[in-house]
């Protein structure tokens, strides 16, 4: 680790004081938190500054396609159990935010660090982690990010030789390729229900068989599902002795149950024993805006994030059954990836029986997908019109990125 | 067309179903089925034999690994060849379109033999990645309303004189070889480079292939209310982009 346990220089401290300088002035110009552009700054009068930070701190990585920002949240809770933590917590993933967001712990103990799927090799290697989970790969915004197999690829290749435990999901190919060439892997089955970005072996590109719900293995050179030390089943977490430790959680959905099973085996890393740290995730009820549930025009709305197919998928399987209401929001900004071709990707015949109306600059797309899916839904132009058009009852609100934000905004979330 | 109904294939989703392909397989299924027909939906993996027997192949878009590997099972199948012979219509996407031309350059930068099922050679492009919303007028022979598709290659496509380009940009780049055009047809045989899924943004090609498929001239009409809301605005989108 880099100047592990040494004062920072003065060029470090010169460097966080100018970062938090420019946060300030972005946050009174009314320009969100200013974390990445103090970051930016804080990077530009000293480069290795991330290094530095990091060498105080006992550091987790996390990264994956879903579900990065709510496992960070998870571990760092569990954490806290052994000392103070330091963590990005609002979703700021890539190297700017990261080091703004280190620089806020200086007498933190831990680190709990949310990376951007295409940064991780790199942050991995300035911080060098203590541990680092891999929660899945799979296809998100392609008109402007890399292959998903590439992306392991880089994982894989960025991980070679890590001294870092890696916490890596069994049940996902695309992350069992990509971890399986460190020396020192924990696997965690903690399941994957997108299934379609792994049909093929990474390694050879054969077949992959899947004879049932849990194994899979290639026809062609044998790679298959690890055996896995940690083991979600069903309410439970299964540790490597078999014992299985409850899991109890205000969020909903099994994506959640999957992270928390994670969590819990990177808790165990750091020392802290899966029921301390299961009881302390009971205490997180939403997580950057997502899950809250709000008031809005009289109307309680629960807000979910879904990015991508996979996240869709996940999110279906926890709304409430119909007739709950569902609105359903679809932008194509640049954060989103601007190609609305992955709307095709998800099964919208899912919600048939929910009365749905459909927001967003891209309603027409949903409009013409869920007419396809032969479901009943109405457009509207904004929320208030959808709220009105839909009958009594919570309603369930679907976003993808930028629309989960304007959701926020128009709600005061 | 078979007694039993209309048989759609979908060829390889393991490996060319990267870009929300399987739209083209749900809309043409549904507009088929809105006129009544009955339909056999058969998704054929790459370990799997292309069955000969289809009406209807669609053929999607993949990454470059992916693709190769489409390609090698293709040609060692040689079923999709010999469905054209017995007179099925073939409609391909990007990587797909590639894959149905003479040759195609892989993920190793090696050239690779596709299926000569279209008169077409696609070469890797040295310019910036092909990305964003197009707008161009198909082949006239084929009275289709303007295209509307996006596109998302770094792979170009040269046509050779055995096919018809399946339409001219407007905006966008199409086969990007700065001929102004997009795709390329022949016979049954048509090849596009856009997304959208582009069935989805375009009813009227899948209503094309249905006519083809039954010898007819014009179907039933379907309420297209929605579809054609969206056509207006990714058309006054790519307008106004350019």
């Amino acid at each position: 680790m880099a100047d592990s346990a040494q004062p920072l220089s003065a060029r470090a401290r010169l460097a966080v004081t100018a970062g938090k300088a420019a946060a300030a002035v972005s946050r009174a110009a009314g320009r969100g938190s200013g974390s990445v552009i103090g970051g930016r700054v804080a990077l530009k009068v000293d480069p290795d500054l991330l290094a530095r930070l990091a060498g105080h701190l006992d550091v987790v990585l996390v990264s994956a396609t879903n579900g990065k920002t709510t496992t960070t949240r998870l571990i760092a809770e569990a954490l806290r159990a052994g000392g103070e933590v330091v963590s990005n917590a609002l979703g700021a993933n890539m190297p700017a935010g990261i080091t703004s967001a280190l620089s806020a712990g200086s007498e933190a103990r831990f680190g709990v660090i949310e990376v951007d799927e295409k940064y991780l090799a790199g942050v991995a290697r300035d911080v060098s982690p203590k541990a680092i989970a891999l929660l899945n790969l799979s296809r998100d915004q392609l008109d402007r990010a890399a292959e998903t197999r590439m992306l392991a690829e880089r994982w894989r290749e960025g991980l070679q030789g890590s001294k870092a435990t890696i916490i890596a999901n069994a049940d996902d190919p695309l992350v069992v390729w990509a971890a399986s060439s460190s020396p020192n892997v924990i696997w965690a089955a903690v399941g994957q229900e997108w299934k379609d970005d792994a049909w093929s072996c990474p390694s050879c590109g054969g077949v992959l068989h899947r004879p049932d719900d849990v194994s899979w293995q290639c026809g062609e050179c044998g790679f298959g599902r690890p055996a896995p030390s940690w083991v979600l089943s069903g309410d439970s977490v299964l540790d490597p002795h078999g014992t299985p430790w409850p899991i109890q959680l205000q969020l909903p959905g099994r994506a959640n149950k999957a992270n928390a099973a994670t969590a819990a085996a990177v808790a165990a890393a750091f020392g802290i024993h899966p029921q301390v740290a299961l009881q302390r995730m009971q205490a997180v009820a939403a997580v950057a805006g997502r899950y809250d549930v709000v008031s809005h025009q009289g109307r309680d709305i629960r807000l979910l994030l879904a990015k991508n197919p996979a996240g869709w998928l996940e999110t279906f399987s926890l709304i409430d059954p119909p007739p709950t209401p569902v609105i359903l929001s679809v932008n194509a900004r640049s954060a989103d990836g601007t190609d609305t071709s992955w709307l095709w990707d998800v099964d919208y015949g899912r919600l048939a029986g929910h009365p749905i109306a459909v927001i967003g600059d891209r309603r027409l797309d949903l409009a013409v997908r869920l007419e396809v899916a032969g479901v009943d839904f109405r457009v509207c132009q904004t929320l208030e019109e959808a709220i009105a058009q839909l009958p009594p009852g919570r309603i369930e609100a679907i976003a993808n990125y930028t629309a989960f934000q304007d959701l926020r905004r128009t709600v005061g979330n | 067309m078979s007694t039993s109904g209309l048989r759609v294939v979908w060829v390889y989703p393991d490996l060319l179903s990267t870009y929300g392909d399987q739209g083209n397989v749900l809309v043409v299924e549904r507009r088929a089925r809105q006129r009544g027909l009955t339909v056999e939906r058969v998704d054929v993996r790459s370990d799997q034999p292309v069955p000969t027997s289809g009406d209807i192949y669609l053929v999607g878009g993949g990454e470059d690994r992916p693709q190769r590997l489409a390609a090698e099972r293709l040609r060692r199948d040689g079923g999709l060849q010999r469905a054209v012979d017995n007179g099925a219509i073939i409609f391909s996407v990007c990587a797909g379109y590639q894959i149905l031309g003479h040759e195609f350059i892989n993920d190793l930068g090696q050239r690779e033999p596709g299926l000569g099922l279209l008169d077409v050679i696609s070469v890797r492009g040295g310019g910036e990645r092909c990305v964003g919303d197009v707008l161009a007028d198909v082949d006239e022979t084929l009275r289709l309303p303007q295209l509307t598709g996006f596109e998302n290659h770094q792979g170009l496509t040269q046509l050779g004189p055995g096919v018809r380009p399946f339409a001219r940009v407007q905006f966008g780049n199409g086969n990007g070889t700065g001929d102004g055009t997009e795709g390329a047809w022949a016979g049954t045989v048509f090849g596009t480079y856009m997304h959208g899924p582009v069935l989805a943004r375009n009813p009227q090609i899948a209503d094309l292939l249905l006519k083809l498929t039954l010898d007819v001239n014009a179907l039933p009409p379907v309420d297209d209310r929605w579809y054609e809301a969206l056509r207006a605005e990714r058309i006054a989108a790519a307008t106004q982009a350019a």
